[in-house]
Parts: structure tokens; sequence; C-alpha cells
């Protein structure tokens, strides 16, 4: 019976039956998930990382020191993790090792689009791309094999779509793989020492990964009516080269065409491919990301493909768009010309307490440099107080920066995961380097966008087990910040008290405002009483609304209503209702 | 997309919309089919709009769907069942919980919000089936089962047997609301069935 998967809990079940002992990852959309399942397995030591280069180097020790591991993380995570990721390949592996890296075209939740493609290529070790969840399940497995008969880590690229597609996988079982032999050897793992030695070493392993993939059973000829082998001789007039989700698109497009299905995309299996090309009329090469299989083949002389050109760069593939660009136009348009069709754009979650820290930004008319999580939403209307968002742990320095350029009143705000993932050497340069910034630390005990997964300072593990809590005050004192403040975050007069009182501080200073993640289950399970309306009190004076909080609209007598199913009793409303025509019988929460 | 059955289901984050479309990946699963559920969701569960696309059949290629080609859209409310009509293939169906959610960050959305989406899209010529699903999952005692009154009027659209979709609910739904979301699919099941009747 086969079993309905995404493609990451494909990975993680291909992971456990491949003989994975140990896995780190940081959080990350769409690589989430394959750590969360991964962990319910009893055999494998999964983890969070404080970060994406934590997890890789932690990975690392484990694969030499014997052991499989896999290491998950999203796109610009291996950015975080690519000085050891650039270097380990120098020293090839011992246990096998894979590193799972989720792009996201189309960012449906990133900060840009990034083919990480290249940085296998950057890094000479093979990249596996699966088109659905079966084979997510089944390149793991053969991904382990290839790393330890190569020595060298493998890399994985999932995309959003086949990270969240679900799909039938015919499971396997588990297979044991005893801890390989460690020996000491300072020639081969003091890369910098020995790099005279190892570097000619990667190169001849990349010779012979070159010769292999023309013989890798992952990359197939197909015909297009079925999913049987093209014989020598048939020779459709169409030829498509194509990989990883964009195969599955191509399939749609072109019942009638020869396919060049590759599995195993670096490095490419060159003569296979140009003798494709030569058999076939036109070639298109469907690809998401950049042109990185159409670029190497033209640049070995294949004159017949048609790739970016027509199907373009920017972001994620559909059949509809390979179809408009085959054709010229589109499908079929919404109705959007004839009727208005309103945008829904996300925001902050009923009683997210990062609402009462933006609506103080916002009147105290500071510049904001934020950073990644839920707080991006900053940025947007009703708030505006949100000026800068690059990448993890950006904010702080950025601040500096803001400060150096003479903008003094400017404020870092940052998550509290994200603090601990990237800020805290900000912070301690700030403190250094004569910094006078303010840094608001978002503590909702969480990593929130991606779904609630626990951190150093949330105070358990990937497994549910306590952890020793990372106190996040005394951190910053130790680094130096004399003026420290934490405050609730739904008590909104303290909170603009307190980033009042740090921006007139004459040094660095962080207020720490804490309250909760709302969809953390402690929360959502907890007993509360919903605030109400006295509509004998209420002058409809309207304040309440400028809270912007879902739950609160106009009912039925122009006077506003507490939707009681939405309301977490965070009493935000309460605090500006002029008359205090808005009450609840119970207390909320205590920090 | 020959002999392919496409399916999507569009809705606001918390309506329960992801659960929908695997209930019927499952069911198309149990009859034998090849099947693929695809989502976005991201930061959906903060109020965002959440859409699922399901196809089913002897062989699934894309797991997303052409406009134009789906054969049922389910929508969890009125906006975003509007938003995704241009899917639907020329005989398909369009079943629509009679339900608004204002985007509540979108300025004036109250006189904006497109009250008239339904009877704007039956004017278009297709085929458009409203259903007051969370006014009957309110008579149920939760409105959060609206879901499951839109799952049983599609299932009724449907080439999967009755038996299968139980199996799937009594495999898949946590045993203390298998019986509310039991009874909120035959609900769904027996409104499609009375209109069969009158028709």
């Amino acid at each position: 019976m086969k079993k309905l998967l995404s493609g990451n809990e494909a990975i993680a079940r291909g992971a456990w039956e491949a003989g994975v002992k140990f896995a780190a990852g940081y959080p990350g959309t769409p690589s989430t998930e394959i750590l969360e399942n991964l962990a319910r397995y009893p055999q494998v030591d999964a983890q969070w990382s404080a970060n994406e280069k934590v997890a890789f180097d932690e990975g690392m020790g484990a694969a030499i020191g014997g052991l499989r591991v896999l290491v998950t993380m999203k796109h610009v995570g291996l950015n975080v993790a690519s000085d050891a990721f650039m270097v380990f390949p120098y020293a090839g592996t011992n246990g096998g090792f894979v590193v799972i890296s989720a792009d996201d075209p189309g960012m449906h939740s990133s900060q840009n689009e990034q083919d990480n493609r290249y940085l296998a290529l950057m890094a000479k070790v093979p990249l596996l791309e699966p088109a659905d969840a079966q084979e997510c399940k089944d390149f793991i497995a053969f991904a382990f094999d290839l790393s330890e008969q190569f020595g060298t880590p493998v890399m994985l690229r999932t995309t959003t779509r086949s990270a969240h597609t679900k799909s039938l996988v015919a499971l396997g079982e588990r297979r044991e793989v005893p801890r390989r032999d460690f020996t000491p050897d300072i020639r081969r793992y003091s890369v910098p020492i020995y790099r005279h030695l190892l570097r000619p070493k990667l190169e001849a392993r990349l010779r012979q990964l070159v010769e292999y993939v023309e013989t890798c059973p992952l990359n197939r000829v197909e015909r297009g009516d079925s999913a049987v082998m093209l014989s020598e001789a048939e020779h459709p007039t169409i030829g498509v080269i194509a990989s990883g989700m964009a195969y599955q698109y191509a399939r749609e497009v072109w019942p009638e065409a020869a396919f060049f299905k590759l599995g195993l995309v670096y490095p490419l299996p060159v003569r296979r491919l140009l003798d494709f090309c030569r058999r076939h009329e036109t070639v298109y090469v469907v690809e998401e990301g950049e042109a990185f299989i159409e670029s190497q083949l033209k640049a070995l002389g294949a004159g017949n493909l048609i790739g970016k050109d027509l199907f373009g760069v920017i972001g994620e593939y559909s059949p509809e768009r390979l179809a408009t660009a085959l054709k010229g136009e589109k499908p079929r348009p919404n109705f959007g010309d004839e009727i208005t069709i309103l945008p829904r754009p996300p925001m902050f979650c009923v009683g997210c307490g990062h609402r009462v820290v933006f609506d103080v930004l916002r009147q105290l008319k500071v510049l904001v440099a934020g950073d990644i999580g839920c707080y991006t939403m900053g940025a947007l209307p009703p708030y505006e107080a949100s000026h800068t968002t690059f990448c993890m742990g950006a904010s702080i320095g950025n601040a500096f920066g803001f400060r150096r350029a003479g903008h003094e009143r400017t404020v870092a705000v940052i998550g509290d995961s994200t603090f601990v993932h990237a800020g805290i050497p900000s912070l301690v340069d700030t403190v250094y380097n004569g910094g006078k910034t303010t840094v608001v630390i978002l503590d909702n005990g969480t990593t929130g966008m991606t779904g609630q997964q626990p951190h150093p300072a949330a105070g358990k593990t990937l497994k549910g087990t306590p952890a020793p809590r990372l106190d996040l005050e005394a951190l910053c004192r130790a680094v130096g910040i004399q003026h420290v403040t934490v405050v609730d975050t739904w008590e909104r007069s303290s909170v603009l008290r307190a980033i009042r009182s740090a921006l007139a501080y004459d040094g660095p200073a962080v207020v720490i405002a804490r309250g909760p993640c709302q969809q953390l289950p402690e929360m959502r399970g907890r007993d509360l009483v919903p605030y109400a309306v006295d509509e004998a009190v209420c002058t409809n004076c309207e304040a309440c609304y400028k809270v912007w909080c879902p739950a609160i609209t106009p009912g039925a007598n122009g006077k506003p209503v507490i939707d009681p199913l939405a309301c977490v009793a965070c009493g935000v409303c309460a605090q500006v209702c002029v008359p205090g025509a808005i009450t609840s019988n119970v207390k909320r929460y205590d920090v | 997309m020959g002999d392919t059955k496409n399916i999507i289901f569009a809705g606001v984050g918390g309506q329960g919309v992801l659960l929908i479309a695997e209930l019927l990946a499952l069911a198309a699963a149990a009859a034998g089919h090849d099947v693929k559920q695809t989502e976005v969701h991201g930061v959906s569960q903060r109020g965002g709009m959440v859409e699922s696309h399901v196809r089913y059949g002897p062989k699934v290629w894309s797991p997303l769907i052409m406009p134009g080609q789906a054969h049922a859209i389910v929508g969890m409310e009125k906006l975003e069942a509007l938003r995704f009509a241009h899917y639907i293939r020329p005989n398909g169906v369009i079943i629509v919980n009679d339900h608004e959610i204002l985007p509540a960050s979108v300025g004036a959305a109250a006189e904006k919000y497109p009250h008239g989406a339904i009877e704007f899209l039956r004017g278009k010529g297709l085929n458009v089936l409203a259903l007051p699903a969370t006014r009957i999952a309110a008579e149920l005692g939760d409105i959060r089962a609206a879901n499951m009154v839109l799952l049983g009027a599609l299932s009724a659209h449907l080439d999967i047997a009755p038996t299968l979709w139980e199996q799937t609910l009594q495999t898949r739904m946590p045993a203390r609301h298998l019986a509310l979301n039991r009874e909120a699919f035959a609900r769904g099941v027996s409104t499609i069935e009375r209109e069969r009747r009158l028709a």
C-alpha cells in the first residue's frame, strides 16, 4: 500500500530508511517539515541548531566521525552555511553526508530567488533534483550511497512545489548502517595547511563523477506518451530536457515529445545530452531558476536549444506558464477586469504581540531596521513601521550603519529566534564599535513564521525534551549592554515607555518585548474568556479599530463587535478603549 | 490533462481548506487512482488566502491545474471562489459557501468586497452551487465543520464510492471529531441529492 506523502515527509522517510543517525538544520520554508518528521523516529538524533552554519559544522563532524548525516535548510540558509560547504569537499566525507537545499522559485516565503544549483557547481559536489515524493524518498538513499562511493558531500535540491506537493510513495524498511571507522588524518582534515595536496584531489574526484554520470540510472530518456524508454529508432521532432518539478509541467505540455529526464543535474551527463540534442530538431530545456543546464549545453555547441529566452528566469513555472509561452496567449484570464477581486494580504494573528510594538514604533516616527520573521509585516499598512528587511540578523548591523550615516533615531527590530541565529555577533559589534542603537527583541518564545519551532531561548529541543534556556537578558548584559528592559508585549504603555527610554539612553540599549506566539500549542489550548464590548458604555469612538485586530469589526448597529471565537483575550483593545466599554473577567497571561 | 480529475480548493487560513483537500486526495488514492495534492500556504494562518489543487486519475504529472481545466472548485467563502473561478472548465461546478470573510487589512473592505460574486459567476453562464455551509455547520454545533459540508457536496459530484469516503474520514479524522464531521459531510451530500430530485 502506497502512502500519500509530501516531498518533505518523503525525504524524512528516505533518510530514516537510509540509516541516517544524525540530522540537523535550522527552520526555513520550504525545508522545515523534513526535520520535524525525521525527529519522530527514535533511531535518528535530529535537532534544530542555532543556525545553518552550526548545523552544517555539526553534521560535518558527525559524518567525518563515521555516521550517515542529513542537514537541511532553505536556499538562503545554505548561504549562511557556505563557508563550511565550500571547504568540506576538499577533505571529502567519511560517512554519507547529504545537504538539502530547499529553493523557492516565486519567492512564496523568501527574500530572494537564488538558484542553488550554482552552489553545488561551485562546491564541486554532485546535485540531485527529485520530481515527486517517490523520487524525494528514493533519491535520498541514492545520495547516501553516492556520497560514500565517491567520498563526497551530496546536495539534493527541492523547490517549494516539490517539497510541499503530496503524492503516493512506496515505502521501504530501515537499513542500519554501522558507523564507519575514523582515523585522524591531518593531511586530509586540516585543509588550509594541506590545500595544495587536496586541491588536485578535488578535481580528480570531479573527473570521476563526470564519467560516472553518463551511466547514472537517475538520468533517463522517455517517450512522452508513456514512461517507457525511447528506442534508438524513435526520433520525435521535439525533445525536452527537464528536471525537478519542471519535468512534470513539461509532461503536460508536450505529450508527443521525447524526454531527457535529469535526476542527477550536476555534473551533467553532457555526452548523452548532446547526443539527445542531435536526435531532435528542436530541444526545449525546461528548468526552474537560471539557465543552468541550457548555458552549459550551449557552451558545448548545442545549437537547437530553446529555454530561458522563451520561458524566462523569474518566478515559479507552471503548465500554464509553459503553454502561454508556447502559444503566446494565456489559457484563460481571471475575472478581475469585470469585478473587484480584492487581495487578501497576510497579517498579524489575532492577539499577536508584534502588533503593539509596531503600533508604538509608528507613533514614535523612528527609522526601523527590520529582520526576517512574521514581523516583516510591520512594513505593511496600517503600520508601515519597518523600513528595511534583507536577511537573517541584518537589522542590528543595518541600524548601526544608519546611525553612522547620521540617522540617530533608528531602532533595530529582531525576533528571538533570528537574534540567536545571527543577531548576537552584531550586538557584540555594536558595543565594541561604540554604537548606540536601540534594539527591540520580539521574544515570542519560538520560531513563529515557519510554524513554531523551538530554539535555544525557548527551553526545549526539536524532540520536545527540556533544554537549558538561553537567558536573553543576561546575554545582552554580558556583551556589554547596560540598558536592558523586559516588557510585557501586550502592555502598550510599558512598551512605549521602554522604547522611549532606550532611545533617550546615551548608549546601546535593548528592549525585550516578551509574550508567547499565539500559535503555540500552550496558547491555543488554554482556557480563556473573550473580551466583549458593552454596548451601553461604547461611544463608538472607534479607538479600538486602531488596534487593527481582525477579531474587531463593525456590528449590525454600527458599534464594534469582538468575534468571541477569534478573540484570544490579549486585552490590547481594552487598554485603548476610551470609555472603558471593553472588558473581560479573566487575566490573560503572566509574563 | 485527459482522464485526470482536477479539483481546486480555496479559502482563508483557518477554514480547513487543506484538510478537505487532503481528504479528497486520500479518498482518491483509496479508490486506486494516482493522485497529487499541492498547496500554497506560507503565512496563510495569519489570515491570508489558502489554495490547494488536487488531481487524480490513472497517471498524474503536474500537481498544478491549468486555468479552464478544473472539474470543480470548492470555495470556503465567496471572494476566494471568485479569485479562482477562471480555473473552471465549461461543464464544471463551482461549489461555494454562501459566506463572506472581509480581508481585514484592506481599507474599506466592506464596500469593495464583491458581495455579488455568486450572481456575477452565474451571469457568466457558470454552474454555481451556493450553499450555507457555515450556517449548516453552526446548526450542527461547530462552524469549523463548514468545510466538511462542502466536501460532502463535492463528493456527490465525483466518482468515488461513499464507502471510500466513510473509510477515509474514519482513518484520517480524530475519533472525538468523527461524528460531527460525518454528519456535516452527510448534510453536504443530501443538499446535492435534494437539488437533483428537484431538477
